[in-house]
């Protein structure tokens, strides 16, 4: 950080006069969540305005993915938001299904909704974990972690990797999971998400230091949360039951039966209790994934799509000419555009897809969910104090890797 | 065609594609319905109006994305497309304009207040000018990027990369210098609408010949008593017997060596100057 100080003698009383100064928040600090670099404007300890820059995680994303076929550049979503991958390859290969109108077989809806919830799960335990340590609570977040580790283990089991899964596809999901697996999922919602997510919640939810820096803190009307493109647990906080899992429901969203946790005050505080319940919603749309999911294919059988098994290839000349077709060249998608937007556990996360009728993406235009709500951070920051800043952006949940793209 | 997909299933509200395009009158130049979704393309200059009556008019309260798209043989060579939500009819439609270089957007930061960035990324990526955004400024790329790196004649590499250089003990600017040339694999089918020349190509285009060559008698193929004797002849010696027990002869010495990089040229660019924080008084 540099700060420029001046002081001035006061005309009348002799006293000194601070006038603003302006102070730069990161790029390299521990709570601006990332590559953040906010230039505030302070009054003493209050803050008059704030610059947010973005953009230095930047990579170009989007044009890589017109450089890409449609199944190359699937990876670069588990890239963005590194906090909740599977989530944002969901908009992707909905974006794809959509245009190619694929059916995608019970199973694998089923398992696309289980692993998305168990997505917003391991988010929101890095979000929650970190927003507490933010306001200088340390332990939680050492506690919630762990059931993180447990997420990251159930999408190695699932996919042979621990963050970056590429593991939806066009048409379902690359490989079905084995049994154990899933019974572990289930003993894990059953008894250990909820004991240890108690535990942690026990010390933050009703202590004293936590409320006092985040009730009342950034707190944002219904009218402006519209306006200013909220979504997410942003909108919710602010009182608008608003989950496109519930209003657009995609794959199986439908069959469940979750509530909708949404704010009082849509202060900071409001904004992380709702995350919290949101954590035992995901954990109920796990258990009722769990005990409904058939048995079955998990990917589509049109093999213009997707790829046939292996064993199958041995056999038939047709399959492995398919195979080979599908890894090289990769499918068509007719000409069209759609946006399609999912609720990833950050807000609306939408991909708009224009494709010219080849095998790579005309266009891939990403929307991320931090764009709008770190915008708002020069209003929803005016007048708290310098430390109310990290609160507030720990109340966004903010990744960089998706706000630059 | 019957919906098979299962991405995200807003209301379809019936008659609304004619509702709108009542609504928005003079100012729409066309009304699509693809895939479930609605799309307007409307007159530039009156893309504020359009907007306007959405969101006032038919509810479309939130204004999700503003999406910038580059078709560079179009007069117009830019789309700008903007995504609306409407939190209360459940429905999403995309409203479009198309714009050039030097033909500004109208902004809708009047109307949305998180249009701003939004309209400074397509600004910062495909250099749409938006008139009236007051803080039209760059947004993702670097301090003092030139150029409008989305556009489709942009190379992928871009023209500059940056290091940390250790002699001057802080990050340089340098033209771009690949190790390997950037590959563009192109694995469309041949007979599916490739454009790139394959071997023999070219003979497609050659006339056909007045007086098309004929074989009607032996004599027209050459063949015969002195091709025979000719096809005969030996035309090398006896290859030699192997002496050494059939040894192969040792790999041949490399002739050259392997040409050392050439070391990096080109200016580098200042940068020391966009990391210091500017006061209000310029200080």
């Amino acid at each position: 950080m540099s700060h420029a100080m001046h002081l001035e003698e006061s005309p009348t009383t002799g006293d000194e006069v601070i006038t603003n100064y302006t102070i730069n928040f990161g790029p390299q600090h521990p709570a601006a969540h990332g590559v953040l670099r906010m230039v505030m404007e302070l009054d003493g300890e209050i803050i008059e305005r704030i610059d947010p820059h973005v953009g230095l995680l930047h990579r170009g994303t989007e044009k890589l993915i017109e450089h890409k076929t449609y199944l190359q550049a699937l990876p670069y979503f588990d890239r963005l938001d590194y906090c909740s991958p599977l989530a944002q390859e969901y908009s992707y290969v909905l974006a794809i299904e959509k245009l190619l109108n694929v059916e995608v077989p019970e199973r694998g809806q089923y398992l696309r909704v289980l692993f998305a919830e168990l997505t917003r799960i391991c988010n929101h335990m890095l979000n929650i974990g970190a927003h507490v340590m933010d306001v200088g609570a340390m332990t939680p977040n050492l506690w919630v972690f762990e059931l993180r580790e447990d997420c990251m283990n159930f999408f190695e089991r699932a996919s042979g990797a621990r963050m970056h899964s590429a593991w939806f596809r066009p048409g379902g999901v690359h490989q079905d999971v084995p049994e154990k697996l899933l019974v572990d999922i289930g003993n894990w919602i059953d008894n250990r998400l909820p004991e240890l997510f108690g535990d942690a919640m026990s010390l933050v939810l009703d202590n004293r230091i936590f409320k006092q820096r985040n009730v009342d803190i950034a707190v944002v009307s219904k009218d402006d949360a519209v306006a200013w493109g909220f979504s997410g647990p942003m909108i919710r906080a602010a009182g608008i039951p608003w989950d496109l899992r519930k209003s657009q429901p995609y794959d199986v969203y439908d069959r469940m039966e979750f509530d909708i946790p949404v704010g009082t005050n849509s202060d900071c505080y409001d904004r992380f209790v709702v995350r919290v319940k949101e954590v035992y919603e995901s954990a109920k749309i796990i258990k009722q994934c769990l005990a409904q999911m058939p048995s079955g294919p998990i990917c589509s059988d049109d093999r213009k799509v997707s790829p046939p098994k292996r064993a199958e290839m041995k056999q038939s000349m047709e399959a492995l000419i398919h195979h080979f077709k599908l890894y090289t060249e990769g499918f068509h998608v007719p000409a069209g555009e759609v946006y399609v937007a999912t609720e990833s556990p950050k807000g609306e996360f939408g991909v708009y897809l224009v494709s010219d009728g080849s095998n790579k993406p005309y266009r891939c235009k990403i929307r991320p969910t931090a764009f709008s709500h770190l915008q708002a951070m020069d209003f929803m920051s005016k007048g708290h104090m310098l430390p109310d800043a990290t609160a507030i952006l720990g109340a966004i949940d903010v990744v960089f890797g998706e706000c630059d793209r | 065609m019957a919906v098979l997909h299962s991405a995200p299933r807003f209301t379809q509200i019936d008659g609304l594609k004619a509702t709108l395009t009542q609504a928005l009158g003079d100012h729409l130049v066309e009304a699509d319905e693809e895939h479930g979704e609605l799309l307007f393309t409307v007159k530039r200059d009156s893309i504020g109006d359009a907007l306007r009556i959405l969101r006032d008019d038919h509810d479309y309260q939130q204004l999700m994305e503003i999406a910038g798209v580059d078709y560079p043989s179009r007069a117009e060579r830019f789309e700008v497309v903007y995504m609306l939500l409407s939190l209360t009819s459940n429905s999403r439609i995309m409203v479009k304009c198309s714009a050039s270089e030097d033909t500004p957007v109208p902004t809708v930061t009047t109307l949305w207040p998180n249009a701003g960035w939004l309209e400074r990324e397509v600004f910062d990526l495909y250099g749409v000018l938006f008139a009236g955004n007051t803080d039209l400024r760059r947004i993702l790329t670097d301090y003092g990027f030139e150029g409008h790196p989305f556009r489709k004649d942009f190379p992928l590499t871009g023209y500059h990369e940056l290091r940390y250089s250790e002699d001057e003990k802080r990050v340089v600017y340098e033209p771009v210098e690949l190790a390997q040339d950037l590959r563009q694999f192109d694995f469309m089918s041949p007979w599916e609408g490739a454009d790139y020349v394959l071997p023999g190509d070219e003979k497609a285009d050659t006339p056909p010949v007045d007086d098309p060559k004929t074989t009607e008698s032996p004599k027209q193929t050459g063949a015969g008593a002195k091709a025979d004797a000719k096809a005969a002849e030996k035309v090398s010696a006896d290859a030699p017997a192997e002496k050494d027990g059939g040894k192969s002869p040792p790999a041949p010495e490399p002739t050259e060596d392997e040409p050392a990089r050439s070391e990096r040229k080109g200016k580098t660019t200042d940068t020391a100057e966009a990391t210091e924080p500017k006061t209000k008084d310029g200080k």
